[in-house]
């Protein structure tokens, strides 16, 4: 949350137009990278974060001093290998861990930039990013990699830039957001706004912090990243630290007691108005209209090979919108694999320690890096 | 199974693209990527079986031959294979039309019903055939459609289907299949491979 974070950043300086019509130019894109690229630089996987992750995908994060989002995946020994892999990732545009976003501070006003940042969409996000990838001189990526909206992001690199990646693994995402996710994300924004120190996204200036409507916010899409059948094994009827009813609306259930530390810690990383921009940029991500329609259209120019992955138990993005995506890939006849994968951990299972997953994906990535490092593709 | 897999591979040219359905643990996907083409994918019911094949590095899809073929265009492949399978499906009609839509060619095997070994346990026995590759139980066998290599030769006519190699297993011992020799390689093989084309 713009705490001078000492995060490594280029300055983009080709202007870049964003699908708003505005264009922007000089902007930061913070990143943050892990092992060593080779010398044929054949070895650089690109991660894309979700909603609310940032470039710390492994080890500690230097701001939450916590593990990386992504530590069960990226990391030595790690299904992906970062002894094996140069692994970079981005904080997306509109965030608030370094990259461009609505808590950067305007230098001529000396203000945290607020609601004046413009509307950015994943396609923005993705072209930024490329940026970074010319920056670090990767001709072709191995792999681009992310679950959720960072899928999202995987699908819409692969769309602009066809001949950059030879492989593409969106995992737990869609191709475009139905009306059930954009729905969630307008009750979070919606939460946000309604607090009154949302102040119409000029907070800084005050010295104020909507964090009572982005705790609410977190809790109700962290409601939906779970499964009722996770939800209710963990934690069911329990009560939190009594034997009884109170009577009254504390957090007498357990349940409760964990929405809201998972709020409470949230408004100590993240920004509101970010909160608000990206989820818009999520709402706004339609890959087949982007190609008139017609998604497989989306990937008619590339040659990169696919691997989709989804979760049983994942009904933010399920199955059926995994799917959708392979059956475009198919009917244009390109490379692409796809398994569902069983686990009751919700949507958040690309996140979390899912052996079978963890299993498929890093036994996939290695045996596709040796063929393909054997075709000299 | 080795015998088999030779014969598969020995009825696909190099280079071409093949679609192998119900490629279970991807064995077969394996030995053709070895010897014949890279250019090869697999669909597959069972998640473990997808997730086997995917750790190997095969490109397979989780999915129902059934439902799930009609998303690959027509013709997208030079050959669909469909391994010892037919049998388990609801509609091998179904099946086999969606294969000949899909494929420019496909390669179908079948364990064979009528191989003497198998008739004999019903007329001596009076119990439903179990052998070495009809491993299971009528209770819990997952064959809901065997046939003959005579059915399926019956079959293809009916259909107007093109034959264009058909195959005797016996062992390992391989032989050519045709009219004159129809009743007595049913009667004597226990799969019989067949290349048909619409």
């Amino acid at each position: 949350m713009n705490k001078n974070i000492d995060t490594k950043k280029i300055i983009i300086s080709n202007p870049l137009k964003l699908d708003c019509g505005k264009e922007i130019s000089n902007f930061p894109i913070a990143y943050e990278t892990y092992g060593e690229l080779n010398r044929e630089k054949s070895n650089a996987i690109l991660v894309f974060h979700a909603l609310t992750g940032d470039q710390y995908v492994s080890g500690k994060n230097p701001i939450t001093n916590k593990d990386g989002w992504w530590s069960y995946v990226v990391g030595e020994n790690k299904p992906i290998d970062t002894n094996k892999f140069f692994v970079i990732c981005a904080n997306v545009m509109g965030g608030c861990m370094g990259s461009y976003g609505p808590s950067t501070i305007n230098e001529s006003t000396g203000k945290q930039i607020g609601t004046d940042f413009p509307i950015i969409t994943i396609n923005d996000m993705v072209n930024a990013q490329y940026e970074l990838i010319k920056y670090l001189e990767i001709e072709k990526l191995f792999a681009v990699v992310g679950g959720s909206m960072g899928g999202m992001q995987v699908l819409q690199f692969v769309a602009n830039f066809p001949d950059k990646a030879k492989l593409a693994i969106p995992i737990a995402c869609t191709s475009s957001h139905s009306a059930q996710n954009i729905a969630f994300n307008e009750l979070g924004r919606q939460a946000i706004m309604a607090d009154s120190k949302w102040e119409n996204g000029f907070y800084s200036n005050y010295k104020l912090n909507p964090d009572k409507g982005l705790a609410v916010a977190r809790m109700a899409a962290h409601i939906t990243y779970l499964s009722e059948k996770g939800l209710q094994e963990k934690f069911g009827r329990k009560l939190q630290d009594r034997d009884s009813l109170r009577y009254g609306f504390e957090a007498d259930f357990q349940i409760e007691s964990y929405l809201r530390y998972q709020g409470s810690v949230f408004v100590d990383r993240f920004d509101a108005n970010s909160y608000l921009y990206i989820t818009r940029a999520m709402d706004y991500f339609d890959l087949s209209k982007q190609h008139k329609g017609n998604l497989s259209d989306a990937f008619k120019k590339t040659k990169t090979k696919f691997f989709v992955i989804s979760f049983t138990s994942d009904w933010l993005y399920p199955t059926s919108e995994n799917r959708e995506i392979v059956m475009a890939l198919n009917s244009i006849g390109a490379d692409v694999g796809f398994v569902e994968i069983e686990s009751d951990k919700g949507h958040d299972s690309f996140l979390l320690d899912v052996p079978s997953f963890l299993k498929t994906l890093g036994d996939y990535i290695n045996s596709t890096y040796k063929v393909i490092n054997e075709r000299r593709i | 199974m080795k015998e088999e897999f030779n014969i598969i591979s020995n009825l696909i040219e190099e280079n071409t693209r093949v679609l192998d359905v119900g490629c279970g643990n991807g064995d077969l996907m394996k030995f053709l990527q070895q010897n014949k083409t890279k250019d090869i994918r697999g669909l597959e019911i069972s998640k473990e079986k997808v997730q086997n094949c995917l750790s190997k590095g095969l490109t397979v899809i989780e999915g129902n031959a059934e439902s799930d073929l009609k998303q690959f265009p027509k013709s997208s492949f030079d050959y669909v294979i469909l391994s010892q399978t037919l049998q388990a499906f609801l509609n091998p009609e179904l099946v086999i039309n969606e294969l000949l839509k899909v494929g420019k060619k496909v390669i179908i095997t079948i364990p064979n019903f009528g191989y003497w070994r198998v008739r004999l346990q019903l007329l001596f026995k009076g119990t439903m055939p179990v052998t070495e590759n009809l491993p299971h139980e009528w209770y819990n066998t997952p064959n809901l459609h065997m046939c003959t290599i005579k059915d399926f030769y019956n079959f293809c006519s009916s259909k107007n289907i093109k034959i264009f190699k058909s195959i005797a297993l016996k062992k390992s011992r391989i032989s050519e299949i045709n009219k004159s020799n129809l009743n007595y390689k049913n009667l004597d093989s226990h799969l019989g491979i067949f290349l048909i084309e619409s």
